[in-house]
């Protein structure tokens, strides 16, 4: 299961670079995006895939652990701050017609 | 100082911006909005000062927010080296804002950003915990891409759209080391993790120094990864342009020294820091060299300077960090003050271009004066600061058996001269009446012309200081112990 999740990370970061390095505004702003989905697989992984929900009840357990998921729902809220600042960004600047550099 | 108020100041400089900060975004009338900023910059220097009061003897506060005790809750720990950021952090923001507010460039939104700016500024340099570096590094960027893109223009979305990608592929890469560090050692507290790290598996370990070496290294501007700097520091007006220039790079510079001696320890001088500070002092000079606008050759210079503050990183010896947090605070002290006589002339003159500046010493004295002093403490000369933080860096490096770094800083030296020398060449001499800078844009840099000639004279009160904050690095016994509570 881990494998396949680290296989999902690389996949979602290769394909994040791939979009950052191309030439059109909204193709970069969703590829940052999905480097940050990245980031956030990673720390989902980074405390083990194993263990039941973090409820305590009598008798239960072994428990995930509850802290990267935490941090996942912290990462989430910036990377979609800064997503919406840079679609917003990226509006001005097709505004002034210079969103994409795709023509010249 | 009674206990629960020692116990509550570290949060001080991060909830007062914060708090006012949020009472100036509903947009109140000029007079208070103008009061509620002041008070809170200037609320946030005076805790800045009673911290360094605090901390002078070495002594370390931690806070425990909510009562949760670390390493399980959220940590703040003013040591000295924090103290003493937070109270720079403080100097800037208010001289930046007497400045922005003379040059009739704040508004409602500067206004909020600024101190927003402010308290993500402070929050990093507070934070005890590694994710809370994190989120205060995105409250800092999120405040600097709005301040960066208010009153857009085509050229400057553009930079501004560079910058703000470059900061969040940066805050990913920030991502990833949090998540290998904790999968490492089960922990993201840095006094927790100065413990674990050394026994963990050193495969993850050192996939995790990596990226967040990676990561500070972008936000620091060191070589090679300095690239975008030049151009987002060319965007915003000159008040805006010295805070960024004085704080947010030394922030990356802060999380590199707090991280790469407290949790990665290094037992001797570190040859891909040292190859790197080189380089970054080397082509941050150059660079300079080749620009003709005061802007652009100021914003090299950043470049060039955080090589400096790097060398003594990468020395690691107690004299190296020592040397180090003095030229930080040096460092910042200058650079605003010369960013913001480039903001003067600016504002005054419509331009920062050297070929269409001249003569300007003829009319503006007092702005000259301002300009020379700091030229001269940022190349080393004495009697000023800088010349006793670049002593104190190349005797670090001759007692590590560095010459080659030593030799290379000495050369920068140099050539830091003579770019500033360009500067006034071009600007200040030289035929021509331009108009006369108002006394109220010369006054907020004369204020740090002052501060360096002061600490210059007075080097061996900053020097104890910056050794008391290194010694925290270097053996951070205490600061594990205290934040640890054992």
């Amino acid at each position: 299961m881990a494998a396949a999740v680290a296989l999902l990370v690389g996949v979602l970061f290769a394909t994040g670079l791939y979009l950052l390095l191309g030439r059109s505004l909204l193709r970069q702003i969703i590829g940052l995006a999905l480097l940050s989905h990245a980031a956030n697989v990673v720390l989902l992984l980074s405390a083990g895939l194993r263990g039941t929900p973090p409820i305590v009840t009598p008798g239960g357990g072994p428990y995930t652990d509850p802290l990267p998921q935490a941090l996942i729902l912290t990462a989430i809220v910036i990377a979609f701050g800064v997503t919406a600042f840079l679609l917003a960004l990226g509006y001005r600047m097709h505004l002034f017609g210079e969103a994409d550099d795709d023509e010249r | 100082m009674s206990a629960s108020l020692l116990a509550a100041l570290p949060t001080v400089p991060i909830l007062v911006p914060l708090l006012a900060a949020v009472a100036l975004l509903p947009g109140p009338p000029p007079a208070p909005r103008r009061l509620v900023s002041l008070v809170g910059v200037v609320v946030t220097l005076a805790a800045g000062i009673a911290l360094v009061v605090v901390t002078a003897s070495g002594r370390v506060l931690p806070v425990q927010a909510g009562g949760w005790a670390a390493p399980f809750g959220i940590t703040l720990v003013a040591d000295s080296l924090a103290a003493l950021m937070v109270l720079i952090s403080g100097l800037v923001a208010l001289v930046g804002l007497l400045f922005t507010l003379a040059a009739g460039r704040e508004d409602r939104y500067v206004a909020a950003g600024w101190l927003f700016l402010l308290a993500g500024v402070d929050w990093a340099f507070l934070t005890g915990d590694l994710f809370n570096l994190y989120v205060a590094y995105e409250v800092m960027l999120m405040a600097s891409y709005f301040l960066l893109t208010h009153g857009t223009t085509r050229a400057r979305a553009r930079e501004a759209f560079g910058y703000v990608a470059i900061n969040l592929l940066a805050s990913t890469f920030f991502l990833f080391a949090v998540a290998l560090l904790y999968s490492a050692t089960g922990t993201l507290n840095m006094a927790q993790l100065a413990e674990r790290v050394p026994q963990a598996a050193p495969g993850p370990v050192r996939a995790a120094a990596t990226m967040l070496l990676l990561a500070f290294g972008t936000k620091a501007a060191i070589f090679p990864l300095f690239f975008w700097l030049p151009h987002a520091y060319a965007i915003p007006p000159g008040g805006v342009a010295a805070f960024f220039g004085g704080m947010l790079t030394k922030v990356g510079v802060y999380s590199l020294f707090r991280v790469f001696t407290i949790v990665f320890r290094s037992d001797g001088p570190d040859p891909l820091l040292l190859w790197s500070a080189a380089g970054t002092m080397l082509l941050g000079v150059l660079g300079a060299l080749a620009q003709d606008d005061i802007r652009r050759i100021l914003s090299f210079h950043i470049i060039s300077q955080v090589g400096y503050m790097l060398m003594g990183l990468a020395l690691a010896s107690q004299l190296g960090v020592t040397g180090g947090i003095f030229y930080i605070l040096h460092h910042i002290v200058v650079k605003v003050g010369l960013l913001l006589v480039g903001g003067a002339i600016e504002e005054s003159q419509g331009t920062g271009r050297l070929d269409q500046l001249s003569g300007l010493a003829r009319t503006n004295g007092a702005l000259a004066l301002v300009f020379l002093i700091c030229a001269l403490s940022l190349a080393g000369v004495p009697p000023f600061s800088g010349f006793w933080a670049k002593l104190l860096l190349i005797r670090a490096g001759l007692e590590a058996d560095q010459p080659g770094i030593v030799a290379v800083s000495v050369v920068v030296s140099v050539l830091t001269l003579m770019s500033m020398m360009k500067i006034y060449g071009g600007a200040f001499w030289g035929p021509g009446a331009p108009r006369r800078a108002p006394a109220r844009l010369v006054l907020p840099a004369a204020l740090l012309a002052c501060v360096t000639v002061a600490v210059g004279l007075q080097a061996r009160v900053l020097h104890d200081l910056s050794a008391t904050a290194a010694g925290h690095l270097t053996a951070p016994v205490t600061y594990i112990n205290t934040v640890l509570r054992r």
